[in-house]
């Protein structure tokens, strides 16, 4: 019996529209969230995860319905953020339809938001989203969509949120994100081997190889990837039979 | 026409799952309804609920229709357990009617009963082997969640209700 690695597609969302950014600028329509989250969930998906990228105050409405339109399309976990400040943004994207909410920005101006998440839903609901950049020989955290450093060590930052509460931690390569140059493997290896809690990798995939890197070098519980599914060019189902086939615990639907 | 069924769903913490039952003035109508012989399916949470006690909240009583203690993940295994994991029959088994052995489910929790508890009849293995699946008599119950557990575990749902019609 093996825990199985995950494969997790991520629809970045604003105004109720699924787009892609290059390095957290310039946007893409790339299509609608249910249609999306529908085909994902048909071709294997272990879990979907959506982000409001808008986080503006009328976009908030918009983003809850559309997480109601992703949810009645999946028979898999959703995870949902993006602009979380407060437990009542959390229990809205819940009730909404989402199993876990993402933290990030809130989180880290007030890191009791997590402990008060995790309290009130559980250590398995709530996921810190940590956005970092390389720093030499560490990473920085990053808050407001990769737009801020925080001055935090992502390492430290992360374990700090483990220990109030978070049950997962979304590490995402700022640097790689959107470049299709691999993971950041180095950077997973580093926070899984920080935190007890399981790490999804972000940022930069491309190939199959890079995912199976992840995996392995990495020491990643699940890898995350947007355009590289979005565009049909790589097929989840073909993924996951490439990395059965190289001794990856897959979860192959039957 | 279906017969009465109660499902216990649930995520979250013991304590808190224990004292909303005892609020809203579940905890007996539930040991009736179990006395009665009502169908019931626990989920994650709410199959905990229905051993005696939980490490998570020492003190709390929880339903006790089971005696034994659903206890904390090892530190030597990544907690929460979240993903896909593999569920083998110990017994003959109504939920998994159907359904292979080594069959993926989602879990998500931080705490397991033992799979050596007594009504186990498939077991999952995180740090410690745990009961994945619970059935005797009327109660049922299940540590991962079959309504985000793909098409197999939209069968254990089906396998559910067609047992008590």
């Amino acid at each position: 019996m093996t825990l199985a690695r995950r494969i997790i597609p991520c629809l970045d969302v604003d105004a109720g529209r699924v787009v892609k950014g290059i390095e957290f600028e310039g946007l893409r329509d790339m299509g609608d969230p249910a249609e999306l989250g529908a085909r994902y969930n048909r071709e294997g998906a272990d879990e979907l995860v959506v982000l409001d990228i808008s986080a503006s105050v009328q976009g908030r409405a918009t983003f809850l319905e559309t997480i109601r339109r992703v949810a009645e399309q999946l028979n898999i976990p959703l995870t949902a953020g993006g602009g979380i400040r407060k437990m009542e943004d959390g229990r809205a994207v819940l009730r909404a339809g989402a199993d876990k909410v993402t933290v990030n920005t809130a989180a880290v101006e007030r890191p009791e938001l997590i402990s008060e998440l995790s309290q009130q839903f559980g250590a398995q609901a709530v996921v810190l989203s940590l956005d970092v950049k390389r720093k030499g020989d560490s990473w920085e955290a990053y808050t407001r969509g990769g737009r801020d450093a925080t001055g935090l060590d992502a390492a430290e930052w992360a374990a700090e949120a483990v220990s109030r509460g978070a049950g997962e931690i979304l590490v995402t390569s700022i640097d790689r994100d959107g470049t299709c140059s691999g993971f950041d493997c180095e950077l997973t290896a580093k926070i899984a081997a920080t935190v007890p809690v399981p790490v999804i990798a972000s940022g930069g995939a491309s190939t199959f190889e890079d995912f199976l890197s992840v995996y392995t070098d990495g020491c990643a519980d699940a890898a995350l990837a947007a355009s590289i599914f979005h565009q049909e060019t790589r097929s989840i189902s073909a993924l996951k039979k490439f990395l059965a086939e190289r001794g990856v615990p897959i979860r192959l639907s039957r | 026409m279906y017969k009465r069924q109660i499902v216990l769903p649930g995520v979250g913490h013991f304590a808190a799952f224990v004292a909303g039952l005892r609020e809203r003035n579940l905890t007996e109508p539930l040991r009736a309804a179990f006395q009665a012989g009502v169908p019931i399916l626990g989920i994650c949470l709410g199959l905990q609920a229905m051993f005696a006690s939980s490490e998570e909240a020492p003190g709390d009583k929880g339903l006790g229709f089971f005696p034994e203690e659903v206890r904390a993940l090892p530190t030597n295994v990544k907690s929460p357990h979240i993903g896909w994991n593999q569920v083998r029959r110990t017994q003959a088994s109504v939920l998994l009617r159907g359904i292979p052995d080594d069959a993926y489910f989602y879990f998500a929790h931080s705490f397991a009963a033992p799979a050596s508890a007594e009504p186990t009849v498939a077991a999952c293995d995180h740090g410690f082997p745990f009961s994945a699946v619970i059935e005797r008599g009327n109660l049922r119950g299940v540590q991962f969640h079959p309504e985000k557990s793909g098409e197999t575990g939209a069968q254990v749902l089906r396998n559910f209700v067609e047992s008590i019609q």
